[in-house]
């Protein structure tokens, strides 16, 4: 057997056992960042082999965490009764607001925390992407878009929950979701999910799409002037990447306990790419080794000194661009033609990353 | 002299104006199909921006053209590369983080819709179609090579055979010969020549030993308007054209990487 397959079945089944190995403690971080995780290979995507950088990936993040939430919160609730989720009673709302009702259901918002970020995405990038906005000044709109997302979110303090966010959740299902039971199940669920999504982009990344996503990449020019639009293959690819982002949003939320405007905003989103740099963007099991590094490296940091954490994070980012620009997955390859190629395309972009 | 039946392509008093600097004059130009025309010029003549009119990228003032008898002024870019018009760019436009093969591959891909690019495998024919360029262009040592790997006169027939490979009829070669040796600048003319017939084709070039290898008619550009036209003895042989390249040498052209 080769060696990568051999790697591949232990991660795979130290991946299945963590729950019987490590602490509940260990599991739940673990499980988060695994979350988060599946939003890192949708920058892999859009940024490493799509070349487009989004700086507002925190927005489908908590598009994606706010939809299950709204179900958790309404659970247990007799609406029919006029119950109301415990912020609104506080807030001194007097009625449901119209646009939770259908987040009763768990189906409708499992389907939103899909399909929620994936349409947002997908008219939002339509929208900038057909009027030829890239490089730079797309990440700029992107970045004010996660701004704006915070802002609102903490505006409507009586529909949201404001600067808290919405937390306390007890059931789903009717099951207990704060047991240790149920916290095993949901990583499992994560996992399951992370592999999933790690096995559709490699087959995305084979295809035709995958390629004409590369050729795109390299010249959009080109590629309009071989006779093709730029555009869709461009609009899919966010898509995809936004609806990766929210259900590791929604797989977050649960492991969390809450989701809040603190984890969607600009910082958290430019925290998003800061990963994927780190572990590799052209690579994807570069993009969930980043993810994971980088979080337990902020959790042992901010757990001994909580105000060295920025630092830190300003400190990776600067040595993994000035000495890995293909990341940690980059030296796994290093001296290899791809590599080679990667890193003078890399270069290259960063010079002309106005045009 | 010239009889010429139904021109592929057309273009009547095209004007282009740049915030006021004008690029082009006035320019009358007809190909007549599976032809060759050379357009030679000094640099800053407006002898890219007369392709990239062509080709939809700079829209002109004034002035029409048509290609195969459809009016192509105001169409998008890509549906005018669809009716068979493609261009190869001054600066390589190779793709390069592709191998060779698979700039051909995505240049010979027939069915250029998204929704159908969800497939791991191309047609056979496209397949064949992306071999048969690769020994055309002498590149089937290279074929797996990335394209950002290949020396510089490598990308540029990389370039023509993916411009090739689209299979249009009329095909626009922005220098061509940019930064090649001699050498590979005879090679060069001799792959222009065996493209003849099948395609039209539109050569940009400043070296007059490339111009004089390939024989065809040419157009002189001059400050955006065409200043002589004729075989290439007649070009040679013309006091006015020699005065617009006196004190210029063959080889001052910007050649990016
Ligand atoms: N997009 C543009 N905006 C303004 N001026 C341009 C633009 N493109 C080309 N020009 C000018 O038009 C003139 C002709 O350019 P070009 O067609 O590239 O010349 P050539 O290819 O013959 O060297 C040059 O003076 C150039 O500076
Ligand atoms: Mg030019």
């Amino acid at each position: 057997m080769q060696p990568k397959y051999v790697i591949g079945v232990i991660v795979l089944l130290s991946g299945t056992a963590a729950p019987f190995i490590i602490s509940t403690y260990e599991l739940s971080l673990l499980g988060r960042f695994l979350a988060l995780s599946i939003l890192a290979m949708g920058i892999m995507l859009t940024w490493g082999e799509a070349g487009i950088l989004s700086l507002g990936q925190g927005v489908f993040f908590g598009l994606g965490g706010y939809c299950l939430a709204l179900h958790l919160k309404l659970e247990g609730l007799n609406l029919a009764n006029g119950d109301m989720p415990d912020f609104m009673v506080w807030s001194g709302v007097s009625k449901l607001p119209a646009f939770w009702y259908p987040f009763a259901s768990p189906i409708f918002s499992l389907v939103c925390v899909v399909i929620v970020p994936g349409t947002f995405a997908a008219v939002f990038s339509w929208l900038v992407f057909r009027r030829r906005v890239g490089g730079v000044y797309f990440a700029l709109i992107t970045q004010a878009l996660a701004l704006a997302f915070s802002t609102l979110l903490i505006s409507q303090q009586a529909y949201t929950g404001g600067f808290n966010g919405l937390t306390d959740y007890s059931t789903m299902f009717g099951e207990s979701i704060t047991t240790t039971g149920a916290a095993k199940v949901i990583y499992w669920i994560t996992f399951v999910l992370v592999v999933g999504a790690y096995f559709f982009l490699r087959w995305l990344l084979a295809s035709r799409y995958g390629m004409m996503l590369r050729a795109t990449r390299d010249g959009e020019n080109r590629v309009r002037f071989l006779g093709y639009d730029p555009v869709p293959y461009k609009v899919i690819a966010f898509s995809i990447a936004a609806m990766l982002a929210g259900v590791g949003g929604a797989l977050f939320t649960l492991h969390a306990g809450v989701v809040s405007p603190a984890l969607v905003g600009v910082v958290p989103s430019i925290e998003m790419v800061v990963w994927v740099a780190v572990g590799g963007r052209n690579i994807l099991w570069g993009a969930i080794a980043g993810t994971l590094l980088v979080n337990f490296a902020k959790d042992l940091i901010s757990s001994a000194l909580p105000s060295l954490w920025l630092y830190g994070l300003g400190t990776i980012f600067i040595i993994s661009v000035s000495f890995l620009p293909a990341g940690i997955a980059g030296i796994f390859r290093a001296g290899s033609s791809e590599d080679r190629i990667v890193r003078r395309f890399l270069t290259r972009r960063k010079l002309s990353s106005a045009e | 002299m010239n009889a010429i039946p139904a021109p592929i392509l057309l273009m009547e008093n095209i004007s282009v104006d740049f915030d006021g600097f004008f690029a082009l004059t006035n320019i009358t130009l007809s190909l007549t199909p599976g032809d060759l025309r050379i357009v030679i010029g000094p640099n800053g003549a407006g002898k890219s921006t007369l392709c990239d009119t062509i080709i939809g990228r700079v829209r002109p003032t004034a002035g029409k053209i048509t290609f195969k008898d459809k009016l192509i002024t105001d169409l998008p870019e890509q549906e005018i590369v669809r009716l068979g018009i493609c261009r190869k760019f001054q600066t390589p436009g190779v793709l390069p983080t592709l191998t060779v093969f698979e700039n051909l591959l995505v240049s010979a891909q027939k069915d250029r819709s998204w929704w159908r690019s969800f497939t791991r495998s191309s047609r056979v024919t496209e397949i064949l179609r992306a071999e048969e360029i690769m020994m055309q262009i002498g590149l089937q040592e290279r074929r797996d090579v990335f394209a950002a790997d290949l020396a510089h006169g490598e990308k540029q027939w990389l370039e023509i055979g993916m411009v090739v490979a689209t299979d249009a009829d009329l095909l626009l070669l922005d220098e061509p010969t940019a930064g090649m040796g001699p050498q590979d600048t005879q090679r060069t003319a001799k792959l222009i020549l065996s493209l003849l017939g099948r395609h039209a084709v539109l050569v940009i070039d400043h070296d007059m030993s490339f111009v004089e290898a390939l024989n065809g008619y040419v157009t002189v550009l001059h400050q955006g308007q065409i200043l002589k036209e004729g075989s290439v003895a007649e070009i040679r042989a013309d006091p006015e054209v020699s005065a617009v390249y006196l004190g210029r040498s063959d080889d001052d052209h910007i050649i990016e990487t």
